[in-house]
């Protein structure tokens, strides 16, 4: 089935200890638990369910699931506008894969020289890359959007520059702060050790930080991945010609023709839209899950 | 990557005779390494400076000016507290902004913290089938803040959606809740609190930290179920309360995208979706005064600042760390 292990790698897992109120009610707190599954899946399975009705069972079938399977909403939304829906794909593919790329180097990078480094106002740059932590991109929108306007590169040559050079210069701080806490549990003998050998702070970082950094890597990667599939405002904001949109800036179109003839393909395009994180919380639930643990993410 | 600096400029670090106490030494710069600190910075530094530390003093500047989008920079126009001037005064739009945002805030976020408290609770026991329950309420966390996802919202709470069809089957005759002014802002509210899987990981991962001999010592004393909860439970998770509030709170501050696709972009029906964020995003980017949507920012960032330090200087009358250890 789908990778959910019971809580296996949590080092303070189950202990005998912690049946410590004994019965409860296992029947009645199972029965609450999956009313709550219900509650929680409804709409994403109602979702599925009516891009898979037909125009006609739209309107008259508001039930969970289509009386008959038709996958034609999905062939009438890709090609719903004059760009094809799957131009939108590769374009936000190629914006979430390049912010992975970005965030995971400049991050790492960042997250070296504050864990491992000493050089001069570490700690200042320490507090003030804290400090952005809570900074509101909402705040920066305006004068960001002046600022790329500016250097000619909101809607330039390739529109996407203003979303990706943020991107490789580590503002992420929530990214950065991950992978300082992770490298602090790096045990210094091994930097130490190889300082004896001759290592400087790049062989260090090259051949001992880099290599055991995987695990934070993996998780700053499905986190950016994720997190940049979904963004809306920033792409909403810095692209405006149809074929460059990504998709959520593409799904925004069909509001604007909210008759009762585009909800199927809509919904179609929504579900698509939502596949690959679906597919990325199916394969890596557990990291997903504790990552979240050992951070604490925005929601 | 290619990049190696040879090991003997560290020799002649500051006190080439106290080479040898260096390697050892923690607290000693030496040359070397306080160089490499700042190349491995420096992608942050110009990202810190560029696209952060500029971008907020050139929006200070502007807040204080008139400024479309459409001419030079240069021809800014200096209007001094003009715009701060017109928010605080003369504009009841910004104000409905901010009690929208608010309402949505002091509701929504309560009413998420406690349904993840609630089923981390019930979910905080030894058995099997926790992981994928853990999974599944999860899932609602990773979708929510999607255009994808508020669309399905919207069409749920419609006149012909999912939940009205529910209501049918009770016998009651719902109405289109997206399209009600009473009711828009409630939908909203309602997507935020089904996202409650995030803080719910979170809650687990605190209960999980809670000692059970608290528990056994609580209960030789006589205390139920309740007063367990109230006297140990509590009091030992209040770090972790604490650190939902803020993060959920900052977060319910910024919510934008449900409400721009519930509204179509526009805060409707009347006004009733108007975040302070689509308010901002309306200002600066359909209205085109980027100055008076400087001074809205620089007024939120200032907010959320006041928030959170209001949080952190109420937070030691209630927030209990357990002795000696920095959690």
């Amino acid at each position: 089935m789908v990778a959910v292990t019971p809580t296996a790698g949590v080092p303070t897992g189950p202990t005998p200890t912690a049946r410590r109120r004994p019965g409860g009610r296992p029947l009645l707190r199972l029965l609450i638990l999956a009313a709550i599954v219900a509650v929680v899946l409804y709409p994403l399975i109602w979702m599925v369910g009516t891009s898979l009705k037909s125009q006609e069972e739209i309107v008259n079938n508001v039930g969970l699931l289509p009386r008959r399977f038709t996958p034609g909403n999905y062939t009438a939304g890709w090609s719903n506008f004059d760009v094809s829906f799957g131009r939108f794909f590769l374009n936000s593919a190629m914006v979430s894969l390049l912010t992975v790329v970005g965030n995971g180097l400049s991050c790492l990078l960042a997250a070296y020289a504050f864990a491992r480094l000493r050089f001069r106002l570490r700690g200042v740059w320490f507090a003030v890359m804290i400090g952005t932590l809570l900074l509101p991109q909402h705040v920066l929108i305006v004068p960001q959007y002046i600022l790329f306007r500016t250097l000619g590169l909101v809607g330039g040559e390739w529109p996407y520059l203003p979303l990706l050079i943020p991107q490789f210069l580590a503002t992420e701080a929530f990214f950065v702060f991950l992978m300082v806490q992770f490298m602090r549990g790096v045990p210094r003998e091994l930097d130490e050790a190889a300082r004896t050998d001759g290592a400087g702070p790049f062989g260090i970082f090259r051949h001992i930080i880099l290599p055991l950094s995987r695990p934070a890597l993996v998780t700053t990667a499905i986190f950016s991945f994720i997190w940049t599939w979904n963004d809306f405002f920033r792409q909403l904001v810095f692209l405006s010609q149809l074929e460059d949109y990504t998709v959520p800036v593409a799904l925004t179109l069909f509001i604007d023709s909210t008759s009762q003839s585009a909800v199927g393909p809509m919904f179609a395009m929504s579900v698509l839209s939502l596949l690959p994180v679906f597919l990325f919380f199916v394969a890596f639930q557990r990291m997903l899950v504790e990552g979240i643990n050992t951070s604490g993410i925005k929601g | 990557m290619a990049l190696t600096t040879a090991p003997d400029p560290t020799r002649r670090g500051p006190g080439s005779n106290r080479a040898h106490a260096s390697r050892r030494g923690p607290g000693h710069l030496r040359h070397s390494e306080g160089l490499a600190g700042y190349v491995f910075l420096s992608p942050w530094l110009i990202g810190l400076m560029g696209v952060t530390a500029i971008p907020m003093l050139l929006s200070l500047y502007l807040s204080f000016t008139n400024y479309d989008i459409l001419t030079p920079f240069s021809e800014a126009r200096w209007v001094g507290l003009a715009n701060y001037e017109r928010m605080f005064t003369a504009d009841p739009s910004y104000w409905h902004a901010v009690r929208v945002t608010l309402t949505f805030a002091l509701i929504a976020v309560p009413l998420k913290l406690v349904a993840a408290l609630g089923v981390a609770l019930l979910l905080n026991r030894a058995w099997r089938g926790i992981g994928l329950f853990r999974g599944l309420f999860y899932l609602p966390s990773l979708l929510g803040g999607s255009v994808a996802l508020a669309i399905v919202w919207v069409n749920m709470f419609n006149r012909d959606g999912a939940f009205n069809s529910l209501l049918s089957l009770v016998g009651i005759q719902g109405e289109p809740w997206v399209n009600d002014p009473d009711w828009a802002l409630e939908t909203l509210m309602v997507l935020a609190v089904w996202q409650f899987g995030a803080p719910m990981v979170i809650f687990l991962a605190g209960l999980k930290q809670v000692p059970t001999e608290l528990y056994e010592a609580a209960s030789v004393d006589g205390a139920g179920r309740f007063r367990q909860f109230r006297n140990v439970t509590l009091p030992m998770l209040s770090p972790v309360i604490f650190f939902n509030l803020v993060l959920e709170t900052i977060n319910g501050f910024q919510g934008f995208t449900a409400a721009f696709v519930l509204s179509n972009g526009t805060g409707g029906p009347v006004d009733s979706t108007l975040m302070y964020t689509l308010n901002l995003y309306i200002t600066g980017f359909t209205d085109l005064e980027m100055g008076y949507a400087s001074a809205m920012a620089w007024v939120f960032l200032l907010a959320i600042a006041v928030l959170t330090a209001i949080f952190f200087s109420t937070g030691r009358f209630w927030v209990h760390y357990s002795d000696g250890e920095d959690r």
